[in-house]
């Protein structure tokens, strides 16, 4: 990678880590960091977001008590308090007779919505925010799709993980949803189109149907909108044509089954993704700790591990547990289910530990502050 | 009628502070009633007992008069005049 060459200050950075019991947030850079937390203890925190559009970041934790249910907390001062509302943040109306059971994943509107966020949650559908994140509506569009009903849940529930906001054009939405797979809105979620051309859904009778794939995660970089990247329940994917059609990118990696798929924040060709060898076998190759990158959008792709575990990892990373941060020298960062917390610089050629013994790390964001 | 629902600690700041709650509700009502009018003074109790269904919390205890409901009626177990409900979060959880 060419960034190592151009390294300036070390800036700092957020790392926020979403685990089975709780949030915690490290501060630092590089190889140095501290961590803070449990914050929300005893809560299953499957999606966090850090949003860079106010002058503070604000932080977004979606919370969920086995025993007091869901909620959203939001801190204005980078993790110091927190505050949820009153009345429950995200809640079905009541025509639907459908009950939150979590949000899966907060995506920050575009660049001309600052307040505009979208939450995907389980059950499948998917919500929007105007102030910010502390309150949410549900998008209709997706709702009532008359595919809806036959939308069934996966090992880990059914729910919209996904949602890629374009970053220009705030009528277009991409969500993706395991089972289902990929929807598209171009009308600020009035109405969604599948987008599965070329995915594959091989546990089913058709293996390319027009809907019901098992998406495991879809990223997008703001450079390139119509490019998507797809990590698939099997299959690792891009579309070139705003996730109309798709073609395999999995050449070159030692599995094409995992959960992640994570771009680069300024390398738009520049993807990571962490490969498990199989549905039925979800560890990696080897139990080696292997991230995997391209450089060029699919085509090929390195074996990164320097400063990981070399065997013994016998584990896995989840779908939203890697990220990168919006460094000049951008860190890449994963949790895995044992609650080992990595980071990566130069691009993921170098690792170093941020946290071990975590609960299991379910959702990690970044963002320099 | 007025009937006394008592609170685990880790819900009492969401009434207030308050380890007791008197709820004053129509005669025949039910313990889903009885949460109704508890949810119309303390919305963010509510939500950590109830969903946006109303259904009971499935970790979320209540006991009747020393009876968990889920032996009576659910949310339609009928509550009597002075009755004690008792809010316990069940084991849970690893």
């Amino acid at each position: 990678m060419s960034q190592a060459a151009t390294r300036g200050p070390a800036q700092k950075v957020l790392l926020a880590i979403g685990t089975r019991k709780g949030l915690f947030l490290a501060t630092g850079s590089g190889a140095d960091w501290e961590v803070t937390g449990p914050h929300h203890p005893m809560t299953d925190v499957y999606a966090v977001a850090i949003d860079t559009r106010r002058e503070t970041p604000r932080i977004l934790a979606a919370v969920t008590s086995e025993h007091w249910g869901p909620s959203v907390a939001v801190s204005d001062d980078l993790g110091a308090t927190w505050s949820e509302p009153e009345h429950a943040p995200v809640a079905f109306p009541a025509d639907t007779g459908a009950a939150l059971a979590r949000v899966w994943q907060f995506a920050p509107g575009s660049v001309d919505e600052p307040d505009v966020v979208y939450a995907g949650v389980e059950p499948s559908a998917l919500f929007r925010s105007e102030d910010g994140g502390r309150t949410y509506e549900l998008v209709r569009g997706l709702w009532d799709h008359p595919h809806r009903e036959r939308w069934v849940p996966g090992f880990g529930g059914m729910a919209v993980h996904s949602v890629l906001p374009h970053p220009r054009e705030p009528d277009r939405i991409t969500v993706a949803m395991s089972t289902g797979g990929v929807y598209v809105s171009s009308d600020g979620g009035a109405s969604f189109t599948a987008s599965n051309e070329g995915i594959k859904a091989y546990f089913l009778p058709d293996p390319y149907p027009e809907f019901g794939q098992c998406v495991h995660k879809i990223a997008q970089h703001p450079d390139r909108p119509d490019r998507f990247f797809a990590q698939n329940h099997h299959g690792v994917y891009r579309s070139d044509d705003g996730a109309r059609t798709w073609k395999s990118i999995a050449d070159g990696l030692p599995s094409d089954f995992g959960f992640p798929m994570v771009v680069h924040p300024h390398l738009p060709d520049t993807i990571y993704t962490f490969p498990l060898v199989a549905d039925g076998m979800r560890f990696p190759p080897e139990g080696r700790c292997r991230v995997y990158r391209s450089d060029d959008a699919g085509s090929t792709w390195t074996a990164l591990s320097d400063g990981l575990p070399e065997g013994g990892f016998w584990t896995a990373v989840m779908r939203d547990a890697m990220c990168a941060d919006d460094a000049d020298q951008a860190g890449v960062y994963f949790g895995s289910r044992s609650g080992e917390v990595y980071a990566g610089r130069d691009g993921g050629e170098h690792w170093s530990q941020v946290a071990a013994h975590l609960p299991d790390v379910l959702s990690m964001r970044a963002a320099v502050i | 009628m007025s009937v006394t629902v008592l609170l685990p600690g880790v819900l009492r700041p969401k009434a207030g502070g308050q380890a007791s709650v008197e709820v004053d509700v129509a005669d025949l009502a039910t313990l889903g009633q009885v949460l109704d009018a508890l949810a119309a003074r303390y919305p963010d109790l509510n939500r950590r007992l109830r969903d946006e269904t109303r259904a009971l919390r499935r970790y979320v205890n209540f006991y009747v008069n020393g009876e968990e409901c889920r032996y009576l009626g659910g949310a339609e177990t009928p509550i009597e005049a002075g009755a004690e409900i008792q809010v316990i979060p069940s084991v849970a959880g690893g």
